[in-house]
């Protein structure tokens, strides 16, 4: 019963117990045991993007009304292990002039970044990589290394349009880390702790209903982020022919691709740790493995949507992204950290419905303020567009010789 | 605490190293078989013209600029969060003095145009 119940647990505690029968001191059999479980969770992440990808193609044909991979294997299952084959047997091309370290070391780094945030995400309430005390700082750290790997991509390939993939592509992604941080205080203010086992166990009522702008602002800071539409022009096919990955071929730009799915899923099981509650619900302190259900099903929700909203809304242009960003999401940022703040000190304590309730109304109000000023400065600024194509009345003449019996015709 | 960290920095190599042995494995197992034609840098199709190394334009200069200003005060910030719940009224009145002043600096970008991709 106790397996069932807490699997994870019970096989730390059955390993432990092996590895030290077996006369082995205490501190290697807990460096193994680490090996051990770091090796398993990065691997099953990696496993787990098969799925991923074979979800994403389903529901995105499903959505653009065809039906997406049918051919292999029963509704198309095996289509990703299709593909795995096929990416490990194409050749390396490495173009001339390329810096062979870099450019060995880019798609590495990218999915190294995303494996290592699994690290810290707390799974149920006793299976997790570590619960290091500054886990939300580390979150904002990893991703950036993720960005490092793409400015080496477009650096090192020695091709002008991956270059200029690379730096859109690094900008779109540290400007959007900004509000992705000033966010995620909101979070650590409430739980009164930077480390994600704090955040996930402190959310008797989940955060988003405490703070819904900023939930909003770390969800859409987190799909730009991870590069995928609408915010996608970093591998936009039209714009500059797959960005900073053009010169990579076979499995290193299969890593990439993994690590581009990998991510959306991170993302959201990250939203669903920091805003919805994690592994929280009925009963998941005393049977572990209920808290992988729950997150698993809220991590399912967030995943929907983030894959809804890639196969609906169009592509942003870079100057629309970094307009939005800087001029809208940071500012509402600051004032949604700096309103939280203020209401959660005023509103009075030990009364708990009565803060949720003004935090939501606070919230609210900002929302509403925002959308008032963003409308006022489109009005203000709403550039007027000359119409090329109007109907300009040229004045024309016809030559009496040319059409004889015709009347002049003159406009 | 310190096998905490400890276990970070294990699970960071092996995220480093599980990517390394499939790049590694899939070179094993694919053709090589170089050309110049094949190596050489992609162009749309056509010959590459020119140097490969453009310009840098300076508009990224000035948003990773602002990225790092907002970053510090984040970083500023991040204790603000954690010491929170044992603070008085007074504190936070004086973090929003500190975030406005801040964003007086980001209205001040923003009226100048340096937000303005151009």
């Amino acid at each position: 019963m106790s397996f069932i119940a807490d699997p994870v647990s019970f096989i730390t505690n059955w390993l432990n117990s092996l590895l030290s029968g077996w006369g082995i001191p205490d501190m290697w059999v807990q460096f193994i045991m680490f090996i051990i479980g770091a090796g398993l969770l990065a691997f099953g992440a990696m496993i787990f993007t098969i799925g991923l990808i074979w979800l994403e193609r389903k529901l995105g044909g499903r959505i653009q009304d065809r039906i997406g991979p049918n051919r292999i294997g029963p509704w198309g299952v095996f289509q990703p292990i299709a593909d795995m084959l096929k990416i490990f047997t194409k050749e390396y091309i490495t173009p001339i002039g390329a810096d062979i370290l870099l450019y060995n070391l880019a798609p590495i780094l990218a999915m190294a970044a995303v494996l290592g945030l699994w690290a810290v995400i707390p799974l149920s309430s006793t299976a997790y990589g570590t619960n290091i005390n500054v886990g939300a700082l580390y979150l904002i750290g990893i991703g950036a290394i993720g960005e490092l790997g793409i400015i080496l991509a477009g650096f090192s390939s020695n091709n002008k349009y991956a270059l200029l993939g690379g730096y859109r592509a690094v900008a779109q992604l540290l400007s959007y880390e900004v509000p992705m941080a000033i966010t995620l205080l909101i979070p650590v203010m409430f739980a009164g702790s930077m480390g994600l086992n704090d955040i996930a166990g402190a959310q008797k009522v989940a955060f988003i209903f405490q703070a819904p702008v900023a939930a909003l602002i770390f969800f859409i800071a987190g799909i730009a982020e991870n590069g995928r539409a609408p915010f996608d022009l970093m591998e936009a096919d039209s714009e500059i022919v797959a960005g900073y990955n053009i010169e990579y071929s076979g499995l290193k730009f299969g890593m990439y691709y993994v690590a581009d799915f990998l991510h959306a899923f991170t993302s959201a099981l990250l939203f669903a740790t920091i805003f919805l509650g994690g592994w929280r619900g009925p009963g998941a302190e005393q049977y572990p493995i209920l808290g992988f259900v729950y997150l698993f099903v809220k991590t399912a929700v967030v995943y929907l949507l983030t894959v809804t909203i890639r196969f609906t809304v169009p592509r942003l242009r870079i100057d629309q992204v970094m307009a939005f960003n800087w001029k809208y999401l940071t500012p509402l940022a600051l004032a949604t950290l700096l309103v939280t703040a203020l209401v959660d000190k005023i509103a009075p304590a030990g009364q708990g419905l009565l803060r949720i309730i003004l935090l939501l109304v606070a919230n609210v109000l900002l929302f509403l303020l925002a959308d008032r000023l963003v409308t006022l400065y489109r009005k203000n600024h709403q550039k007027l567009r000359k119409v090329v194509s109007e109907f300009r009345p040229v004045p024309v003449t016809i030559r009496p010789s040319v059409a004889a019996d015709e009347p002049e015709v003159q406009s | 605490m310190l096998h905490e960290w400890l276990y970070l920095v294990i699970f960071l190599a092996i995220s480093m190293f599980i990517p390394a042995i499939a790049i590694g494995m899939a070179a094993l197992l694919s053709p090589k078989k170089p050309a110049p034609i094949k190596n050489s840098i992609y162009e749309c199709g056509i010959e590459t013209y020119g140097p490969t190394k453009i310009q840098f334009k300076a508009q990224y200069y000035l948003y990773a600029i602002l990225f790092l200003v907002f970053d510090v005060e984040t970083v500023f910030l991040f204790p603000f969060a954690v010491a929170y719940n044992k603070l008085l009224l007074f504190a936070v009145v004086e973090v929003i003095i500190f975030v406005i002043i801040l964003g007086a600096g980001l209205a001040y970008a923003w009226r100048r145009g340096a937000l303005e991709w151009s």
